[in-house]
């Protein structure tokens, strides 16, 4: 990480620039046009399938649309009010997703301490970490510090029933809800050269194309999907869905590369990878339902299940895109 | 009792559905401006002002807590909670077991069941942990007879019963501070003693209708 750092004016212009950034209101103006042709088709969907078996899929995705349009609205928000509303916005995210996950995971009594300090403490330090841009500190907080510290502490309470499970679910928890979460607002504090002031673009590149990757491997899976991939652990998920997903949303991907830095080949790669681990995220999050007994995290957005349900894909392709960008334009 | 809502019960019971994340489903009837008595498993310090805060603010006026004197009487913050903040009946707890004699065991009870139901009035609602104390959240405890002899004491009054989910890990017993995870309150179908039920098949009833509330964790 390069030692020149924004200061408090700068963060002010960056707000300005965001508003005045033209390809950043184009992709504003993008997702718009999207959520008007989804919201169209639904409509029509609704008035032909009226009253027959299908209208409860119809149902589902009508509400997913709805909740789509809130989503993008106050993500628009969040980035225009500069990286400072962003962050809060990861922040809070993350919080709802921790949220979700601890209280289907089973902890003990003996876990609560611990807990608390991974709610209140591990948590909001690592989005302070982000803030003031102290990159060393962000990378080890989690993996490092947290990993010695979660043991350690649920040790000092005593209780070594299921120890080793105990602690591994916590840690596993704020990995994937926190510090994988975390390197997406990250993004924002990426100094590439030529590009200062558009790291929200770069930030929006990586939901849009992750997001859409889940969208539509839906579509496509509720298209034309017929042979089951890992049916054992996600039942819904079909070979025509993913390659038809991966392959347009990658395109998709290629056809944003003048928002990023990225040469048209090389956006091509990045979003081929933000799919596939896009993919592998949610296929995770599914085996790890199944293993709890439950269908969807949570029941906060209406038809997509929880929070951590609709950014599980987001949680293992942030940290990965944060890392290639940072190691091959971040001089 | 007064009208109205103290303003710092309305604040904290704000507080209490932010950090309990609280869904609240009517599963056994709708919230009603009728008396009732809501009889809910007891696990955290959070579980009267959840269930409290759960209800339409128009019912939440007219209904109070029962609450052990011997706890809330403890100190002046407790004390000022309970009786300025929520409006607590409270009531001593174990006095019965403490009497001397049969005779006095009885004049307590009776005078116990005639606090709660004076504090019913025409109006009013009650709140009641017929556990008598918080559990660890594994199983709800055997209930006590002050339910029994209150629904003898006031057959007009409708018994809602209540399940309060994972409150016990937001905020268990000798702990101080929450850990937000999210929870879950269920209203039953309301019961009724039947005509010369008895009391512990009644209690065992009771028990039970709390208990089948129950969603997640071992059953």
């Amino acid at each position: 990480m390069g030692s020149c750092q924004y200061s408090a004016a700068d963060w002010a212009g960056l707000m300005l620039h965001a508003i005045h950034d033209p390809k950043l209101m184009w992709l504003f103006g993008g997702v718009l046009f999207l959520l008007v042709i989804a919201s169209f088709i639904g409509d029509i969907l609704k008035e032909r399938h009226r009253n027959d078996a299908s209208r409860p899929t119809i149902n589902n995705l009508t509400a997913r649309i709805r909740a789509w349009w809130k989503m993008c609205a106050v993500f628009a928000v969040s980035l225009l009010v500069g990286p400072d509303g962003t962050l809060s916005l990861f922040g809070l995210i993350s919080f709802m997703a921790m949220r979700e996950y601890m209280t289907l995971v089973p902890t003990r009594r003996g876990d609560h301490r611990t807990l608390f300090w991974s709610f209140f403490v591990i948590m909001p330090l690592q989005y302070y970490l982000v803030s003031i841009q102290w990159y060393g500190f962000f990378a080890i907080m989690i993996p490092v510090l947290a990993f010695i510290f979660i043991p350690s502490s649920i040790a000092i309470y005593g209780d070594t029933e299921h120890f080793l499970e105990r602690a591994a679910k916590i840690q596993f928890g704020l990995m994937v809800c926190v510090y994988c979460l975390s390197h997406a607002p990250a993004l924002l504090l990426l100094k590439i050269p030529g590009f200062a002031g558009h790291d929200a673009r770069l930030l929006l590149y990586l939901v849009i194309v992750d997001q859409m990757s889940d969208v539509l491997q839906y579509v496509w899976g509720k298209l034309i999907g017929k042979h089951k991939i890992a049916w054992r652990v996600s039942p819904n998920k079909t070979w025509e869905g993913f390659l038809g997903g991966v392959a347009t949303a990658t395109a998709l991907g290629t056809a944003l590369w003048w928002v990023t830095p990225f040469t048209p080949v090389q956006s091509a790669a990045m979003s081929f990878t933000i799919c596939i681990l896009g993919f592998a995220g949610g296929l995770v999050m599914s085996a790890i339902k199944r293993d709890i007994g439950i269908k969807d995290f949570g029941v906060v957005i209406e038809g997509h299940g929880g929070i951590l349900d609709r950014i599980d894909s987001l949680c293992f392709a942030a940290p990965i895109f944060f890392h290639l960008v940072r190691y091959y334009f971040v001089p | 009792m007064s009208e109205g809502i103290h303003p710092i019960a309305s604040l904290l019971a704000a507080v209490a559905r932010g950090i309990s994340g609280v869904q609240v489903q009517w599963a056994g009837c709708e919230p009603s401006e009728r008396q009732r008595i809501y009889f809910a498993n007891h696990t955290s310090h959070l579980d009267f002002v959840v269930l409290w805060s759960a209800l339409p603010s128009y019912i939440r006026a007219r209904t109070r807590p029962i609450a052990a004197k011997d706890y809330w009487e403890e100190s002046w913050l407790r004390r000022y909670l309970a009786e300025n903040v929520f409006k607590a009946v409270l009531v001593e707890r174990g006095a019965i077991s403490k009497a001397q004699s049969p005779e006095e065991a009885k004049f307590v009870s009776r005078s116990l069941i005639e606090e709660m139901a004076a504090a019913l009035g025409k109006t009013n609602s009650l709140i009641l942990f017929p556990e008598g104390t918080r559990g660890t959240g594994e199983k709800v405890g055997e209930f006590r007879s002050g339910l029994y002899h209150l629904a003898l004491r006031r057959p007009d009054v409708e018994l809602v019963p209540a399940y309060l989910e994972n409150m016990n890990r937001i905020l268990p017993k000798g702990e101080i501070l929450p850990v937000p995870m999210l929870s879950l309150l269920t209203f039953g179908k309301p019961i009724q003693v039947e005509p010369r039920e008895e009391k512990n098949v009644f209690l065992e009833r009771a028990w039970e209708a709390v208990s089948t509330l129950r969603r997640i964790g071992p059953a």
